[in-house]
């Protein structure tokens, strides 16, 4: 257990050692607060809730969390770390669930960071606070899956671009999987049960249930698995691709 | 003394690529085993398998006495490796990177401090503690990366290349620091470097599109060479057609070859037939025509002649030859 502290620990720091992380949470930052006034029309709503600020995330996320993910295993890939990472007296799943657990960490601190939009809210009104606080649990949930799509397309890849890019993709798919979009794709060939499955995948249902203050525990499994099966599929890609 | 790397049968295929093929070897406390071979042989991968950073194809690998493949964990943490190319963390200082190293390994407290600083003292890194290891030179780089081999002091040492891109003095180092950890350990080191093996191993492997092809103390290697006891002498110019024909002449001496030609001096090797002690007839053959020597000399044998005969002709033997 230590283990995976130190490698967290490392990991972690890592990304204050570049602007990386400055970088990410400026950006995030002015995103969400773009979003939240102009599109999400905080003001115009007047409503006491963060609902306009939530709502984007899920699409700021696919554009920001494969950024994050992207050098998790690519660098030490290219790098030649990987080989001494690999070779300490650790375990791939110690490994996987340290890097992880650090961006994971990460991005919580960025999305705390968002605190001053809740702040404004109960300056201006009473806001369900609860539902708030489902909201950021919801998102920090969302959030932890497309990281663990990201880290295991990482894996796959030395090279950051096509990590960055192949992530998106896929956390777009997983955005849009219940609608039309995503769904038509499917609909010629598969049986209605696959598409149904498909439809069910969507973050957006998920995650919209759980930021009205829904905290239904299948919408938590079905990010947990989400998460746990997209580190397993990390785990395996490692074990096939470190060595080339 | 104990056997603390066991490779038995290794074998490694990638694709229809076979890269390590039947490899057995062991390696006991005390030993410094040099791996040579030419580049694409097979030395990076067999240590690669050693250390548990790709599992085998076949056949198994023991260390301390763990099997890599069943108990990975335990056999890690008495190995120190330093990969080719000695990669290390290139955001981080080598404080930082050190800290973290000795953490993973367990190290704690008063120990791990103690530890950090007579390791930092023995390489020599403590001007570039602070810096990021992304600017240092490489040099430094691959010292940062042996620092982090050894700091654990494990029992067995893998060095891939450890002495690659440093200077002569800082290679110097390196080996003398080996040197002084050697009885303690087993130690591989893989090199390109032919002295190296001289200056450093107590043994030799020979590996070569991945076979084992000779095993034994570099003096047994040198013995293989057709300059092996050869003799090597400087005469005058004048005399050089009259000594060639002389000693060609005796029924030891397989063939006399001129080397460096110089204006006033010729040097020439004598080799023997059979690799049999020619110095003692050469001195007399000497003595007895008054032939002045400049210079005269036994030769132990050129390692890098029987490296290239080695790799290049008995693989098709395939035959490991053990002494």
């Amino acid at each position: 257990m230590s283990r995976i502290g130190t490698l967290f620990a490392r990991e972690f720091r890592g990304y204050f050692a570049t602007p990386v992380a400055y970088v990410f949470i400026v950006i995030f930052l002015f995103l969400t607060g773009l979003f939240t006034f102009y599109m999400g029309g905080f003001y115009e709503r007047s409503q006491a809730d963060l609902e306009p600020f939530f709502r984007y995330h899920p699409w700021l996320y696919m554009l920001l969390i494969p950024a994050i993910s992207m050098r998790l295993w690519s660098e030490e890939r290219k790098s030649g770390t990987i080989e001494l990472l690999m070779t300490l007296p650790v375990s791939l799943l110690e490994v996987v669930l340290g890097k992880f657990l650090a961006a994971w960490a990460f991005t919580a601190i960025a999305l705390a960071l968002t605190f001053p939009i809740w702040v404004t809210a109960n300056y201006l009104g009473n806001p369900d606070n609860t539902v708030i606080a489902a909201g950021y649990l919801g998102s920090l949930l969302m959030a932890g899956g497309f990281l663990a799509i990201g880290a295991c397309i990482s894996a796959l890849t030395k090279n950051q671009v096509i990590a960055f890019v192949v992530s998106f993709v896929i956390c777009f798919a997983f955005n849009l999987s219940g609608f039309p979009l995503v769904l038509d794709f499917f609909r010629g060939w598969a049986p209605q049960a696959i598409v149904d499955v498909i439809g069910s995948f969507s973050f957006l249902t998920h995650f919209t249930s759980i930021q009205k203050g829904v905290i239904d525990l299948r919408d938590i499994i079905y990010f947990a698995t989400l998460i746990a099966f997209w580190l397993y599929a990390n785990m395996l890609a490692i074990e096939a691709k470190k060595s080339s | 003394m104990e056997n603390l790397i066991e490779i038995s049968e290794l074998r490694k295929s990638f694709g229809p690529l076979v890269a390590v093929d039947g490899v057995s070897l062991q390696i006991r406390r005390g030993e410094v085993l040099g791996f040579l071979g030419p580049n694409g042989a097979g030395k990076s991968t067999t240590m690669k398998m050693i250390t548990g950073f790709i599992a085998p194809t076949s056949g198994s690998v023991r260390v301390c006495g763990h099997d890599v493949a069943t108990d990975p964990i335990a056999a890690k943490r008495c190995i120190g490796y330093l990969p080719e190319g000695a990669p290390a963390y290139g955001e981080m200082t080598p404080a930082d990177f050190l800290d973290f190293i000795a953490d993973i390994r367990e190290l704690r407290g008063a120990q791990k401090e103690a530890r950090i600083r007579e390791i930092v003292g023995k390489i020599h890194l403590e001007h570039v503690m602070n810096q990021t290891i992304d600017t240092l030179s490489k040099g430094f780089k691959r010292r940062v990366g042996l620092a982090q081999a050894i700091l654990h002091d494990p029992q067995v040492l893998v060095l891939d290349e450890p002495t690659d891109g440093l200077d002569p003095n800082q290679k110097h180092e390196v080996r003398s620091l080996i040197g002084e950890m050697a009885p303690n350990k087993a130690i591989v080191i893989s090199t390109h470097i032919l002295e190296e093996v001289d200056a450093l191993c107590t043994r030799t492997a020979i590996i070569a599109r991945g076979r084992l092809l000779f095993s034994g103390t570099p003096t047994e290697l040198e013995a293989r060479s057709r300059y092996h006891n050869a003799v090597t002498l400087t005469v005058a110019a004048a005399q050089f057609d009259a000594v060639s024909a002389a000693l060609s002449a005796l029924p030891a001496v397989s063939t006399v070859e001129a080397r460096g030609a110089g204006a006033t001096r010729r040097q020439l090797t004598v080799i023997p037939r059979d690799g049999q002690a020619i110095i003692e007839t050469v001195q007399q053959t000497g003595r007895a025509s008054g032939w002045a020597f400049d210079e005269l000399y036994v030769e132990s044998g050129h390692l890098d002649e029987v490296f290239r005969t080695i790799t290049t002709t008995a693989g098709n033997a395939g035959e490991v030859t053990r002494t």
